[in-house]
């Protein structure tokens, strides 16, 4: 016997209110949970995915779909920029590295990108199994793409135009696995990654195809006044024929920042969209709807408690007389009073350790079920600090339902009560 | 050993006050409270069993002046010395036999003896309702259930208010029986207020409230 078994059995009495008071409380708590993990785990992905790009360059479009589209791969390209016009922002001396982009094509929904190995080092990618892209239609595919495309080294698939799955289909040219990457817990796990040389040759006519090809071969060895292009070795510097979709950079100095959104912005075809501003920008628009959420498991939150307070409130009248009687049993007016409290923080900590359950429990559930959900890589096994304050927040909320009921059974006058008056 | 002297009690917010006659009930004695409703037994009752503490005058339990009492000694005293019985045997239902029974020795700060609860249970006949609900037994059996609670601490004293006034006669008789054999089975003493007039024949040590000085 104790103040516990005896509070948890006055608890047990009422089955139903308790259960509701449980569930009411543990419902808000969990919405909380879920978008405590959602918007803080997105957030993390967010800037990690972005992190060492200082600048996108595409065409002339949305900055924000330019940066959805070109570092999260979740967006269609604004357009193509001429290569000459990207290399000559590349070559200014505010620029440390550029890195081009060529987009269009994906397999099963997951897009094949057209770049070079600074893109994968941008992520850290290491190989897991195989090579490196080398030549034409070769491709490395990212952790999650392997694992879901069942794809290994060796296969061959055709790439569908668009980001759907159901493009029209690049038949006559046929990709070609060399290799697989480690998981890096980035955007780089859904993508997989090739040449820019790849993305075009799938995407030319052909008859130009084949005169390319003889071109591009012979091309490095056939001329002596040839100057490779910066950002694609394989093509002479200047070509005005060739497109990419976009180029990352990275700046030398805090100077570009200022200096080279304006330059860029400055060419009318090209448009420059910095990820820090974009992704807060993008943050600040989710933002509207995770607070109409937690404004919403507030009031869920609010109401369960006035509940608590009611339930115990009323159930105080019931036991005025059990209350008396244990007073005259020589239970002091101190025990009387935390007994209601514990009661109180009973119901709460019950309801928040159920809802930070449940809340985990639903984002397991969604991340295991949606593709989408997968690939984003969120996950309920993920712990925060926060969630030790929802826990003593509702512990207190519990104390501070439970103080009024617990303060009249303090001052219950047990022999007015035993007297029956 | 009950001593009450020179004892007043003013009720709250009204000028009535009651001025009660001296008595005394040594060790181990029974005793009767008798007097109409209004009479204030109750209030004497719960004077002596440390529920009031608002008077003037001495009321001394086991040599023990109960007004020289802190409020939390005074719980823990009532706790130890004192049993009572209500009228109304009101259990407290969320809780089993066995744990109705455990909640004495715990609120008043004693170690919970199992076997003394078993024996208890036993002397009075409930050994099988130990683990049973409240609301699953008959008032004659809540009424033992709440004579065992009131004994089970072994109290110097029992306090019991009506106890009989809602039984018939037959019942009448086994109660008091019972409360008279338990208080000497404990060596306690058993102050009973009613205005059963009878129980008259069975206790003769008598106060008598209506003819107060």
């Amino acid at each position: 016997m104790s103040l516990l078994t005896l509070v948890w059995n006055y608890l047990k009495a009422r089955p139903l209110n308790t259960a509701i008071n449980i569930l009411l409380l543990s419902l808000g708590i969990a919405v909380i949970t879920i978008l405590l993990l959602f918007s803080q785990q997105l957030e993390k992905k967010i800037t990690e995915n972005a992190k060492g790009i200082d600048l996108v360059v595409g065409a002339k479009g949305s900055p924000l779909q330019i940066i959805l589209c070109n570092i999260f791969h979740i967006d269609f390209p604004t357009g193509n920029i001429k290569l000459f016009e990207a290399e000559r922002i590349a070559k200014n001396r505010l620029v440390k590295k550029a890195i081009p982009l060529a987009l269009g094509d994906s397999y099963s929904t997951y897009r094949i990108i057209g770049t070079n190995r600074a893109y994968a080092d941008l992520y850290h990618g290491e190989l897991a199994t195989g090579a490196w892209w080398k030549d034409d239609l070769q491709v490395t595919l990212g952790a999650k793409v392997a694992e879901l495309t069942k794809l290994k080294p060796g296969d061959h698939f055709a790439s569908a135009h668009g980001l759907s799955d159901g493009g029209h289909a690049h038949e006559e040219h046929q990709y070609v696995v060399v290799g697989i990457l480690k998981p890096s817990n980035s955007v780089l796990d859904n993508v997989i990654l090739t040449n820019v040389e790849s993305v075009w040759r799938v995407h030319e006519e052909h008859g130009e195809e084949e005169e390319h090809d003889e071109h591009a071969e012979e091309a490095p060895v056939r001329d002596s006044t040839f100057v490779p292009s910066p950002l694609i070795p394989s093509v002479a510097k200047g070509d005005s024929t060739k497109e990419i979709t976009a180029m990352l950079l990275q700046y030398r100095s805090p100077m570009g920042a200022i200096q080279l959104p304006r330059i860029v912005n400055a060419q009318s075809s090209l448009q420059a969209a910095s990820p820090a501003f974009e992704t807060a920008r993008l943050f600040s628009i989710l933002g509207v709807g995770v607070d109409i959420l937690m404004g919403f498991a507030y009031v869920l939150i609010v109401i369960s408690g006035l509940s608590i307070f009611i339930a115990l409130y009323n159930s105080l009248k019931e036991r005025r007389y059990d209350l008396a009687i244990m007073r005259s049993m020589g239970a002091t007016r101190t025990k009387v009073f935390i007994s209601i409290l514990l009661e109180g923080g009973f119901l709460t900590l019950a309801g928040s350790v159920l809802g930070l359950l449940a809340g985990h429990g639903a984002v397991m559930l969604l991340a295991g079920m949606a593709e989408q959900a997968q690939r984003t890589g969120i996950s309920g096994l993920v712990f925060y600090p926060q969630e030790w304050i929802i826990l003593v927040g509702s512990l207190l909320l519990g104390l501070v339902c439970a103080v009024i009921p617990a303060v009249q059974a303090y001052r219950t006058d047990i022999s007015k009560v035993l007297a029956g008056h | 050993m009950i001593s009450v002297r020179n004892l007043s009690y003013q009720y709250d917010g009204t000028s009535r006050a009651i001025q009660f006659q001296d008595f005394s009930i040594p060790q181990g004695e029974h005793g009767l409270l008798l007097g109409e409703s209004g009479s204030g037994k109750t209030t004497l009752l719960h004077v002596i069993g440390g529920l009031l503490r608002k008077y003037s005058g001495t009321v001394s339990i086991q040599d023990t002046a109960l007004n020289a009492l802190s409020e939390a000694a005074l719980d823990g005293f009532r706790g130890r010395h004192i049993g009572f019985i209500f009228q109304r045997n009101h259990l407290i239902s969320a809780l089993t036999v066995e744990k109705n029974l455990a909640l004495s020795p715990y609120l008043a700060g004693l170690p919970i003896d199992a076997a003394r609860i078993d024996q208890v249970l036993a002397s009075l006949g409930l050994q099988e309702k130990k683990k049973s609900r409240i609301s699953e037994l008959s008032h004659g059996q809540a009424q033992r259930v709440a004579i065992a609670r009131a004994v089970l601490n072994k109290p110097s004293i029992i306090l019991a208010d009506e106890p009989t006034s809602a039984l018939d006669d037959k019942n009448c008789e086994r109660v008091i029986t019972l409360l008279t054999d338990v208080a000497r089975q404990n060596g306690a003493t058993l102050l009973v207020a009613t205005h059963d007039q009878r129980l008259k024949d069975r206790i003769s040590n008598r106060i008598d409230l209506t003819t107060a000085p």
